[in-house]
């Protein structure tokens, strides 16, 4: 608080502006792609390259600032806040599935079941739906679509999920272990947990595509497949989304620790990639109990 | 609040730095800026716009609904209008028009020389222009802009045409824009305070923004999850909002409203903030019960995340879930009542004068707690089941937001545009814009509480001929009230450009100076203040 007058404010931004605008043409040719536009992919293709070469220019300006000695203590903190409450925000996302899982497994299923408020609805519209977890609704959803008697197979907790868990959790020790390094000085166990860090980090992705390909191809289990394929794929998918950024930001911190940068007192991007990071791992746990053991 | 900056001027620091970091020339500069007072005015006039956008999509509803029977614009049509007036207003006009204000003030409040994170500043207001571009253009898209109203309910909403997915991201990126911008607040007001500006010290501008900011953090993401469950609900076969998978389409509005609550409380803290940073000004006495004002916008922020399920009464919910929510409503008359005290007894022997921002925030008080009282009405379960979806509702949340949230961005500007410009508005005029506008609003919005509580439904297009006259004099003031923005246009474009050629003070408002940092600052204000934070101390007069 006492630090202003040595408080760093950048003066042109250029990375924001591109930033907006290849985050827009992406998004705008997504929509156009759902649309069934032909233009939609080539858009898609040109915002997300615009957004990529963003992304590698407006970090590679942080981190020279931050090597530089640019950033004192004070925007340490700035930029610190900033990651807990952008991780705080991503909680809050997450919530939505999770409680909406909750809300269907607990409420509007057993009302479609005839429980409480439900008795009419079950007599009227689906006498002989029974409300049981998992379920892909009285329709009977197969790919989205109603069949007379579509089934389909729940993903059981202990194979490949089971293995994965003990990945995510054993990443999260090596993440802790080169932070250590990296607080001691020892860069060599700072590279070694990092890249530990980041093989676990993709080994546990290509297993999640592993359980994906399985669940497609063998058990009828799909986006489709009712309420518990919907919920299924949203929360695993886009924990799986974020275990992929993890990584490519860990990554990226990887690569500036071979650069040599990082000390003992300056290291925020260490700090947020690995906030980050545990962030992801407790997402898992609680998908682990709530989607695959419950 | 009870702060003051000793007695050094450091004014003359400020040229040099001036000379040092100057804005950029030409547009330019308007595009890469990371200077908050840059950002905050492309913020406000953004806000300025969509409210004139907003506005005449308000003009073709109350146009439409001037005489019962069809006259201008197809049903389609007439729902896209009130679901875009909604959507531009909300996310458009009001939000950015808090936003514009926390970017000008928060940093000259605090004492702190920009905002923490400035590069992010500018990305957040790039980001909100694009969202809100993206959500235009859904208009002029095969099958129309979404008609559904805001809420984008499904069922309905996923009857929309090529609109769909373009206003569905066009959500995300103003959740985006608003968690960035939040976050900002959030790190500038910890991180960045001036020493001796403690939180307890802070204005209550500051602490509302404080509030607003976390509760944007929250809940923006949450109405990102929902609108992406309808797309993937529409697009990728999804079921949660389809009972034939099992789902269910109220799923959507438990998560809707979660947002939804916190939302309309998003644009009610600042508000709040504004008022209690203008009424002390001109009753020339400090805040009535500061910190109760602090716990009292914390208890609201608290309780909006409990009520979600008032807005869904008459939706079918367990008798337990009606009267929690019920009860849980009602509790948020408390905190609301604390400031409306407050502010009344802040005026309380006060030497009070009325330039046209008083105005406005009396107006405030009196119309807000208006639209307070009838809310109060509708958390009464069984009475909302006969509220519930009539033009009783749009009465009450229209009285909530343009006499309130409104009056106050308007009064807002009245109050700190010389700080801003360094001239001085004509008084004359926004008197006269205060007047049209608070008499122009009431023949708009009141009679919309006779034509609801005799049954009228809201967002409908046509009506049966006994709601003719109130439907009249409602969109005769519609259009004076309409009208009457203009002269809030032109004396903004006015003050910018010379206004009366009056020489204002830095301190602009008599004794402004005792109450918030800002005041001490020249006027109009340097392009960056407080490069080195000034020192906060305790004032002898409060």
């Amino acid at each position: 608080m006492s630090a202003n007058a040595t408080y760093y404010i950048p003066h042109k931004a250029t990375w924001p502006v591109l930033a907006t605008i290849g985050l827009t043409t992406l998004l705008a040719g997504f929509a156009n792609y759902l649309n069934g536009s032909t233009i939609g992919s080539t858009m898609m293709i040109i915002g997300l390259a615009i957004f990529i070469v963003m992304l590698t220019g407006w970090f590679t300006l942080q981190a020279t600032e931050s090597e530089s000695g640019m950033y004192s203590h004070q925007v340490g903190i700035s930029f610190r806040m900033g990651m807990m409450w952008f991780i705080f925000s991503e909680v809050m996302f997450f919530a939505v599935f999770f409680g909406s899982l909750w809300y269907t497994r607990n409420l509007s299923v057993p009302w479609l079941g005839g429980e409480g408020i439900g008795a009419a609805t079950k007599e009227f519209l689906w006498p002989s739906f029974e409300a049981v977890w998992p379920t892909n609704g009285p329709g009977k959803l197969i790919d989205g679509k109603p069949t007379a008697d579509g089934t389909f197979e729940p993903m059981s907790a202990w194979g490949l999920p089971l293995l994965n868990t003990l990945l995510l959790l054993s990443s999260g020790v090596t993440c802790t272990w080169a932070h250590h390094g990296l607080l001691a000085g020892k860069r060599e166990q700072l590279i070694k947990g990092l890249i530990a860090t980041v093989t676990l980090g993709f080994l546990f992705v290509l297993c999640q595509a592993t359980e994906y390909h399985e669940a497609y191809t063998e058990m009828g289990l799909t986006l489709g497949s009712g309420i518990y394929g919907s919920t299924f794929f949203m929360l695993t998918g886009f924990h799986g989304f974020h275990v992929c950024v993890g990584a490519i930001i860990l990554s990226v911190v990887l690569f500036r620790s071979l650069k040599g940068h990082f000390s003992p007192e300056n290291h925020f991007a260490f700090e947020a990639a690995a906030w980050y990071w545990h962030f992801v791992d407790v997402v898992w746990l609680g998908l682990f109990i709530f989607v695959y053991i419950m | 609040m009870s702060a003051v900056v000793a007695e050094h001027d450091d004014h003359h620091d400020h040229s040099h730095d001036d000379h040092a970091h100057g804005p950029e020339k030409g547009l330019l500069r308007w595009i890469i800026t990371t200077n908050h007072k840059d950002i905050g005015t492309l913020y406000l006039v953004f806000a300025l716009a969509m409210f004139f956008v907003g506005g005449i999509m308000a003009m073709v509803i109350r146009a439409e609904l001037f005489e019962p029977g069809m006259q201008f614009v197809n049903p389609q049509f007439f729902n896209s209008m009130t679901t875009m007036h909604a959507l531009v207003m909300v996310f458009g006009a009001v939000m950015p028009g808090f936003v514009g204000l926390a970017n000008w003030m928060v940093p000259m409040m605090i004492g702190a020389p920009d905002m923490a994170l400035p590069r992010m500043n500018n990305m957040s207001f790039w980001v909100l222009v694009a969202g809100v571009l993206l959500l235009a253009s859904t208009l002029f898209m095969e099958g129309g802009a979404p008609a559904s109203g805001w809420t984008l309910y499904p069922p309905l909403v996923l009857q929309t045409g090529k609109a769909l997915p373009f206003a569905i991201f066009s959500v995300h990126l103003l959740g985006i824009s608003s968690i960035m911008g939040a976050i900002n607040i959030i790190a500038t007001i910890f991180n960045m305070r001036a020493p001796g500006m403690t939180l307890m010290k802070m204005p209550l501008f500051v602490w509302t923004w404080l509030i607003t900011a976390f509760l944007l953090i929250a809940v923006m993401p949450v109405f990102a999850g929902a609108v992406t469950m309808l797309l993937t609900d529409r697009f990728f076969g999804t079921s949660f909002f389809d009972a034939a998978g099992g789902g269910d389409p109220v799923l959507y509005q438990h998560i809707f409203w979660f947002f939804g609550h916190p939302e309309v409380y998003i644009m009610i803290l600042p508000t709040f903030g504004v008022a209690s940073t203008i009424i002390p000004v001109f009753a020339r006495k400090p805040l009535f019960g500061y910190s109760s004002m602090v716990y009292a916008t914390a208890s609201i922020a608290f309780l909006s995340f409990i009520v979600w399920a008032h807005h869904m009464f008459t939706v079918g919910m367990p008798m337990a879930g009606e009267l929690y929510f019920m009860y849980a409503t009602m509790l948020i008359a408390i905190p609301t009542g604390v400031k409306v005290f407050n502010w009344t007894a802040t005026m309380w022997k006060g030497a009070m004068t009325f330039e046209t921002p008083m105005l406005f925030a009396i107006s405030f008080v009196v119309l807000f707690t208006l639209g307070g009282f009838t809310g109060l009405m509708m958390s009464i379960a069984p009475s909302d089941f006969q509220y519930h979806d009539t033009y009783f509702i749009v009465a009450h949340f229209h009285y909530t937001l343009v006499p309130a949230s409104v009056f106050i961005l308007m009064a807002a500007g009245y109050f700190w545009l010389p700080k801003w410009t360094g001239h001085m508005y004509n008084e004359k005029i926004g008197q006269l814009h205060f007047w049209l506008s608070a008499v122009s609003v009431n023949i708009l919005f009141f009679p919309q509480h006779f034509l609801g509580l005799a049954g009228m439904p809201r967002r409908i297009p046509d009506y049966a001929v006994q709601f003719a006259d109130w439907n009249m004099i409602s969109s005769i003031g519609g259009f004076l009230f309409g009208a009457s923005q203009l002269l809030f246009l032109y004396i903004v474009i006015d003050t910018i450009r010379g206004g009366t050629g009056e020489k204002v003070t830095d301190e602009v408002w008599e004794d402004a100076h005792k109450h918030s940092l800002e005041w001490t600052l020249p006027s109009p204000a340097p392009y960056h203040t407080f490069t080195t934070p000034p020192e906060v101390i305790p004032t002898e007069h409060f």
